[in-house]
């Protein structure tokens, strides 16, 4: 009788979901890669392990051309029920995210190589997680934002522990993991609230319940502050930064490039389309918390990196200051339509120049430690005299990060400001004047760095050139260039970042 | 001609010194030679595009915007490539044009340790860039970006060809100025998003002209305070007002002579002219309550600034010190908000711009010779250099504002107009600034010609007794004469200067009760 009932109940229902091949396409090819990635390894000696770096490569560039693919056709796309959806927001940073990853490549093709690292799996490792930051990306839906996390954050892990001899290795492999975990569970927890207030793991209808105020029960709103929390764990947002130095420098530098901006933006897209789409309702109790986590971010950051004696470890550091910036136009974020819009602008704007412009740092980075194997700022004292175009390009990276025109970031800085003063709030003017504060100390940090590689002397007398690998000189040319097209002519990224919009805002 | 001056003439004023910094950037390091012509032939170029402008412009209409041009350049904030030069701004822009070829005129035989006139250039030529781009932006963002980009070329001519001290001082040099523009962006934004027209719709919009027109209509008092506050900062470390000076005689003191003269000649005004330019014709309601705070500061400038000069011990330093005093005069003018103290401001400028950038070449060239510029060690230039020592001389009574020679119509209007300042602004209170303002001029005849007496008169100190001391190169020939020609020719007929900036300037104080 049960079992007739559902029988009769479950077979004729079915219906085969509707399925978007085309929307789905940059996953697939990055799963095919991955896929490929795997067998190759498996059926190849150990000589010709340097194909997985090629192979992840064109992977990665394959998985572009559907983006463009989907940009071009410019059609908000709907998948299982509201689940994931390819809207212009998720294409940009998809690109973004693939983009981030190409780079990242060709920052580790040498260093994997040389180092006695496991290279098939590295690379697997990497499109894993680049994969993962594709779907986030596209994620509206609290499963699929936790999954995406997942698949971004269990390589990543283990990218940051690569270095298994080495006891910093190990170190920044367990501490990432562990308080990554920890974060996990928190969000979970906070996800499953949300959950059980309005029975949806939808974003868009934990959205339209606002009007049913169920999410304004208390219960509810500990749940959002539960998720935010987890997320400011990803993006080591203070307090909850404190595993990113130690596993910043642990971690082999490319991989550290690779998390100090991508895994980073994947939790930035996370609270965004979070916020946007299912949390807008709750837009007075979000400001505060953001204020004040923005606040601390940056203040923190900047306070600890002026200290720092490591090249990596005084980048985590700016990388958490710079964490703070980007949330910081979150604290007016629902003041107003105009300063919700400019908001948005304002994070894909930073996320996009702060991603290239960091990466080519990284590369310049790796590039310089290669000759002096060490970390140490001293040891790169007169770099100016023997390795011209990688100071000078580091000094565009390090003036881009500042803030300083002609270098991009001052654009990135300046739509933070636009975007904070827009709201026309008290809190918004005084995060503008935060913000001016901390942007003048992190210029202390960055130009005691400038200072060490044009006005210092060189430490051992050695002025031989640095050979850089063609793969790092691409990065960080490119890099280069990136920073100063942008930086003359912003209307290059504010076109991208101006078109990011979400679909199915509350309310529009 | 014309169309191509209108269309062109700014553009490739400001961006042709980027043409030739690239064209090095190709040339190998060791082609000196060639690097010098490049940068010589490129900063003459410019100078001639704007001998060009300076013969096309029509001088009968200084408060229009000529040769201007309005492109779109970031459309998602509308904001625009608009440039132009007006009365306001013609005079510093042929001031900068004038100033960069003789710096690498003078440069050619002594550049600075560590040499590598490579990069030395380059920055000049990007310096030029950011400074001419300063003076024609006539759009906030377009102002701002050059502002900044000013920085950068400056920052590494003091950190690298600087004194002992000089990672110190760039670095303070920079963090000062940045601070101030950071606040100086809040500002920027707040009148982007506050500004409206008498209908109550938003302009948003950054173009100063729009903006100058707006002049703060239906913005609450409180509010045009804060913003005006903003700018305030941002300039005022940028002239140095008193108490922000404290980066300008560690930054003049540490930079080689070409960066001591390029600062105390054009960067100095970019602050200056930001008040001129923006922040009294855009809140005119906040300068007016800013004008007292504006005219004290630049008093208590003007009497901190000879004091602090009577107490140095260094030549370049005691020349930085009377910088402070200077500026203070050109902001006294300004907090007047009369177009007879704008002028003279102005005018201020020009001539502390050729006067102390001539104090600095003979500082440079001093240090050259003797390889020191501690006042007690020096003495008796008048004997082992003398014509040196008589230009040492000329410049001193011109910056202690002699008749007859430029500095004096910079002081003397700014004092005179203090007397009857403008727009209800209690005239009392600037009676009083203008009277400890002509006691400044009294310290200022002394600490310059005690430093004249010090370093020209007199028999040389023991030291450099039997020294060969060579006087004047040819290189300091070419890059001295024009400016000491200017020196007298603006001092004899300051109406060259005067004629050109008043209309602009009363153009841009229109909003001001009582002009």
């Amino acid at each position: 009788m049960v079992l007739a009932t559902l029988l009769a109940a479950a077979s004729p229902v079915f219906h085969r979901p509707e399925f978007d091949w085309h929307a789905l396409a940059p996953e697939l090819v990055l799963v095919g890669t991955i896929a490929l990635c795997l067998l190759v390894d498996v059926f190849t000696t150990e000589q010709s392990r340097w194909t997985a770096s090629s192979i992840a490569g064109i992977g990665m560039l394959a998985a572009l051309v559907p983006v463009f693919t989907l940009a071009y056709d410019n059609t908000d796309r709907v998948l299982f029920g509201g689940a994931f959806v390819v809207d212009d927001f998720s294409l940009v940073l998809s690109g973004l995210f693939l983009v981030a990853g190409y780079l990242t490549i060709l920052l580790s093709t040498q260093y994997i190589a040389e180092g006695d690292y496991a290279e098939g799996e590295y690379y697997l490792m990497l499109l894993s997680a680049t994969f993962g930051m594709v779907v986030m990306a596209s994620a509206r839906d609290l499963i699929g934002i936790f999954i995406a996390l997942e698949m971004l954050s269990i390589p990543a892990y283990l990218m940051a522990g690569w270095r298994k001899r080495t006891l910093t290795g190990n170190e920044a492999g367990m501490k990432y993991y562990l308080m990554g975990v920890f974060a996990s569970g928190v969000m979970l927890y906070g996800m499953s609230l949300i959950f059980g207030v309005t029975g949806s793991t939808i974003l868009k209808d934990i959205g339209s319940q606002v009007n049913a105020s169920v999410m304004d029960e208390p219960i509810a709103i500990l749940g959002i502050i539960f998720v935010l929390i987890g997320f400011a764990f990803k993006v080591s947002a203070v307090p909850f930064q404190n595993w990113a130095p130690d596993t910043y420098e642990g971690a082999p530098t490319p991989v550290t490039a690779f998390l100090s901006v991508a895994s980073k933006t994947a939790g930035f897209v996370a609270i965004l389309s979070l916020v946007y789409v299912g949390f807008a309702g709750q837009a007075d109790i979000i400001r505060p918390f953001i204020f004040i986590l923005a606040v601390l971010t940056m203040t923190v950051g900047n306070v600890i990196a002026l200290r720092q004696t490591n090249v990596v470890r005084l980048f985590a550091y700016s990388s958490v200051a710079q964490a703070g910036f980007i949330l910081a136009p979150l604290a007016v974020f629902g003041e107003s339509p105009r300063s919700s819009r400019d908001v948005l602008i304002a994070v894909v704007t930073y996320v996009i120049i702060y991603t290239v412009v960091n990466l080519g740092a990284f590369a310049v980075i790796i590039a310089v430690s290669r000759r002096t194997g060490t970390g140490d700022i001293a040891s790169w004292g007169g770099l100016f005299t023997y390795a011209p175009a990688l100071a000078v390009s580091m000094a565009a990276f390090l003036f881009a990060l500042g803030g300083i025109p002609i270098a991009a970031g001052w654009y990135a800085k300046f739509q933070a400001f636009t975007a904070v003063v827009s709201g026309d709030s008290n809190l918004g003017y005084i995060m503008g004047v935060v913000m001016a504060v901390n942007s003048v100390i992190a210029l202390g940090y960055y130009l005691s760095l400038m200072r060490v590689m044009f006005m210092d002397d060189v430490p051992d007398g050695d002025t031989t050139p640095i050979r850089v690998p063609v793969t790092l000189g691409v990065v960080v040319g490119a890099a280069v260039i990136f920073t100063l097209a942008v930086g003359i002519f912003p209307g290059l990224v504010s076109d991208l970042a101006e078109g990011a919009t979400l679909a199915f805002l509350p309310g529009s | 001609m014309k169309d191509l001056l209108n269309g062109w003439g700014i553009t490739a004023a400001v961006f042709l010194p980027m043409v030739g910094a690239l064209v090095m950037l190709a040339i190998p390091k060791s082609e000196e030679t060639l690097h010098k012509v490049v940068a010589l032939v490129t900063s003459l170029a410019v100078f001639a595009v704007g001998v060009a402008l300076l013969w096309d412009f029509d001088y009968d209409h200084t408060a229009v915007l000529q040769y201007a041009q309005d492109k779109s350049w970031i459309e998602l904030i509308n904001a625009r490539y608009l440039v132009g030069i007006d009365g306001i701004s013609l005079p510093l822009i042929a001031l900068t044009m004038l100033v960069v070829p003789l710096v690498i005129v003078y440069s050619w035989d002594h550049f600075p340790e560590p040499h590598n006139p490579k990069a030395f250039l380059l920055l000049i030529l990007v310096l030029e860039t950011g400074m001419i781009g300063t003076f024609v932006a006539q759009d906030l963002l377009l102002f701002f970006v050059f502002f900044e980009l000013v920085l950068l070329p400056m920052y590494f001519m003091i950190g690298v060809w600087g004194g002992e001290q000089r990672k110190y001082a760039s670095l303070k040099f920079f963090l000062y100025t940045a601070f101030g523009s950071a606040l100086m962006i809040v500002s920027i934004l707040a009148v982007y998003f506050l500004a409206e027209d008498k209908a109550g719709n938003a302009l948003h919009t950054f173009a100063i002209p729009e903006l100058a027109q707006w002049g703060g209509y239906g913005l609450a008092k409180s509010t045009a305070l804060l913003i005006f506050a903003g700018f305030f900062m941002g300039f005022g470390i940028k002239v140095p007002m008193f108490p922000f000076h404290t980066w300008l005689p560690d930054a003049h003191t540490q930079a080689p002579t070409q960066g001591s003269v390029i600062l105390a000649a054009v960067l100095l005004k970019l602050g200056t002219y930001g008040f001129v330019r923006i922040a009294v014709p855009i809140l005119p309601v906040g300068a007016q309550s800013w004008a007292p705070v504006i005219g004290l500061l630049a008093v208590i400038g003007i009497i901190y600034g000879a004091l602090g000069c009577l107490a140095q011990t260094d030549m370049k330093r005691l020349i930085a010190f009377s910088s402070v005093a200077h500026m203070g005069y050109v902001m006294l003018g300004i907090a007047t908000l009369t177009p007879f103290g704008t002028n003279a401001a102005i005018f201020g400028m020009v001539a502390h711009g050729l006067i102390t950038g001539m104090l600095f070449f003979i500082a440079g060239s001093v240090k050259d010779r003797f390889h020191t510029l501690e006042i007690k060690r020096l003495g008796g230039l008048l004997l082992q250099a003398p014509r040196m020592g008589w230009l040492l001389g000329f410049s001193v009574m011109a910056s202690l504002g002699l008749p007859g020679l430029a500095g004096f119509w910079g002081e003397f209007p700014a004092i005179l107009s203090a007397w009857e300042p403008g727009a209800d602004l209690n005239q009392n209170l600037f009676r009083a600034f203008a009277v400890v303002a002509a006691l400044g001029t009294v310290f200022a005849a002394g600490y310059l010609l005690w430093l004249l007496q010090r370093v020209a008169f007199g028999t040389p100190t023991e030291e450099f007794e039997g020294e060969h001391i060579h006087d004047m190169h040819l290189t300091d020939y070419i890059a001295w004469v024009p400016m000491v020609v200017l020196i007298v020719v603006l001092g004899i007929f300051p109406g060259l200067i005067f004629k050109v900036t008043n209309q602009a300037v009363v153009h841009s104080l229109m909003h001001l009760p009582g002009s």
